[in-house]
C-alpha cells in the first residue's frame, strides 16, 4: 500500500471580495500551486468565493479547547467593553 | 479523571454544542464516527461509478453536462468525508487500505448495475432522495467537522435529486418504450433504496449508542418511513408505480404502511454477493495503482522546485 499521502492544507475562502475569509475545509496537495487549484475545484464549484487562501495545516496554531475557560477569562469581567454598560440620557441622540 | 471528562463530554452532548476534533471524547465515539463517516465517504466515491457508466451514453448534450457535475460533486463529498474522518486520527492511506481490504463498507445500493438511461433518473431521484433525507438529519450530528461537511452537501445535492426525477418525468411521459424502462428501474430501485437507511430499530447493531451520542438524530424507521411518505406523491404526480401492493396511506397514522423488506437479499449483497461488489472494489484499485504515477510525479517536481529555490 502506498504511503506518500500529500501533506494537508486548510482551505479559507472569500465568499465576495471585502468580506472575511472562512475556514472551508481542508484537502491534500504537495506544493502551493495544487492546493490552491484543488481548493478552486473542491470549494467553489457554485461560485462560492472570489478569492483562496491556503495554509499547511502544520503551520495553524491553535488554542486548547480544554483550556477554554482560563484562556478566555480576561475577557470574562470587562462588562464596560459594551456599550450597554453605559448609562446615557434617552435625549442624547446619536450615541 | 476519565469519569469526569465523560461526564462534561456527555453534558457537552446534551446541551446541543458540537464535538471539535480536539475536544476529549470516548474512544468508542471516536471508533464509532471513522467507521461511520469512512463508510459515508467511500459510499461518494463508490457510486460514482454506477453514474459514470452512463456518462458516455447519455441521450443530449445537456444530459452530459449534468451527469458530469453530478458524478464530479460526488467525488468532492467523498472528499469532505474523508476530510472530516482524518480530523479524527486516521489517515486517507488507511482510510484507503481498509475500503481496498474490504475491513470498510459502503453503502450497499452501489453494487447494484444500472441497465439503462432510467437507471439515471431512479438513482438521482431514488437514491440520492434517500441520501437526502439521511443527510439532513445528520446535519446536527454531535460531530462538528461531520456536521460541516454534511451543511455543505445537502447544499450542493438537491439538484442531484432535481435532475433524476426530471429524467424520470421526462420519459414516464415518453413513448410506450421510455414508460415501461422508467417503471423497470423504479421497481429494481425501489427496494434497495428503501433498505439504505439501514436495518429496523430492533435489529441496529450500532444504533443505541449513536443516539445517546447524538451522532444519529433520528432511527433509521422514522427516516425511511419520512423518504416514503415523500416519494409515493411524486410517483403518483409523473404516473409510475411503487412496486409495493402492500402500500397505502394510513390514515390514524398519517403515514403510509408498507411491505416487508427482504433483508436476506439485503444481507446478501452486504456479504459481497450483489452484482456489482467485486468490480466496484476492482475499479477503485485499478483507479488507485495507475494514477499512483500522478503523485508520483507531483512529489519529484515538489522536491525539483524546493531544490532549485535553495
Amino acid at each position: 500500500m502506498n504511503k506518500n499521502q500529500l501533506p494537508t492544507w486548510e482551505v479559507f475562502i472569500q465568499p465576495k471580495s471585502g468580506a472575511s475569509f472562512q475556514h472551508a475545509g481542508n484537502l491534500h496537495a504537495i506544493d502551493e500551486e495544487m492546493a490552491l487549484q484543488n481548493a478552486r475545484d473542491l470549494y467553489t464549484r457554485r461560485q462560492e468565493g472570489s478569492c483562496i487562501w491556503v495554509v499547511k495545516s502544520d503551520n495553524i496554531v491553535s488554542s486548547n479547547p480544554d483550556d477554554e475557560e482560563s484562556f478566555f477569562d480576561p475577557s470574562d469581567d470587562k462588562i464596560y467593553r459594551y456599550p450597554t454598560f453605559f448609562k446615557v440620557s434617552k435625549k442624547a441622540k446619536g450615541l | 479523571m476519565s469519569n469526569n471528562n465523560e461526564n462534561n463530554f456527555l453534558e457537552k452532548i446534551n446541551n446541543g454544542n458540537k464535538v471539535e476534533p480536539r475536544d476529549w471524547m470516548p474512544e468508542k465515539y471516536r471508533k464509532h464516527l471513522i467507521r461511520q463517516i469512512a463508510q459515508h465517504a467511500h459510499s461518494e466515491v463508490i457510486g460514482m461509478q454506477p453514474e459514470g457508466n452512463w456518462i458516455t451514453r447519455a441521450p443530449s448534450l445537456r444530459a452530459k453536462m449534468v451527469l458530469i457535475a453530478k458524478v464530479q460533486d460526488e467525488g468532492g463529498h467523498g472528499l469532505y468525508l474523508y476530510s472530516a474522518c482524518e480530523t479524527l486520527g486516521i489517515t486517507r492511506d488507511e482510510l484507503i487500505s481498509q475500503l481496498h481490504e474490504g475491513k470498510a463498507k459502503y453503502s450497499n445500493i452501489f453494487n447494484y448495475p444500472t441497465l439503462s438511461w432510467a437507471d439515471i433518473g431512479a438513482i438521482g431521484w431514488l437514491v440520492d432522495g434517500a441520501a437526502i433525507v439521511n443527510q439532513q438529519s445528520l446535519r446536527r450530528t454531535s460531530y462538528g467537522p461531520y456536521s460541516r461537511a454534511m451543511v455543505r452537501i445537502c447544499r450542493e445535492e438537491s439538484f442531484h435529486q432535481r435532475q433524476g426525477y426530471e429524467i424520470m418525468s421526462k420519459m414516464s411521459n415518453g413513448i410506450k418504450e421510455q414508460q415501461k424502462m422508467a417503471q423497470d428501474a423504479l421497481d429494481r430501485w425501489w427496494w434497495p433504496s428503501l433498505m439504505m437507511f439501514g436495518p429496523h430499530d430492533v435489529d441496529s447493531a450500532h444504533s443505541s449508542d449513536a443516539m445517546k451520542w447524538k451522532i444519529k438524530r433520528e432511527t433509521n424507521d422514522a427516516l425511511r418511513q419520512l423518504f416514503i411518505d415523500r416519494t409515493v406523491k411524486q410517483a403518483d404526480l409523473i404516473g409510475l408505480e411503487i412496486p409495493d401492493p402492500d402500500l397505502k396511506w394510513n390514515k390514524k397514522k398519517k403515514h403510509y404502511d408498507f411491505g416487508k423488506i427482504d433483508w436476506d437479499e439485503f444481507w446478501k449483497v452486504v456479504n459481497g454477493n450483489g452484482f456489482c461488489n467485486k468490480e466496484r472494489i476492482a475499479n477503485h484499485v485499478k483507479a488507485h495503482e495507475e494514477g499512483e504515477w500522478v503523485k508520483e510525479a507531483a512529489l519529484a517536481y515538489a522536491e525539483k522546485q524546493k531544490r532549485r529555490k535553495k
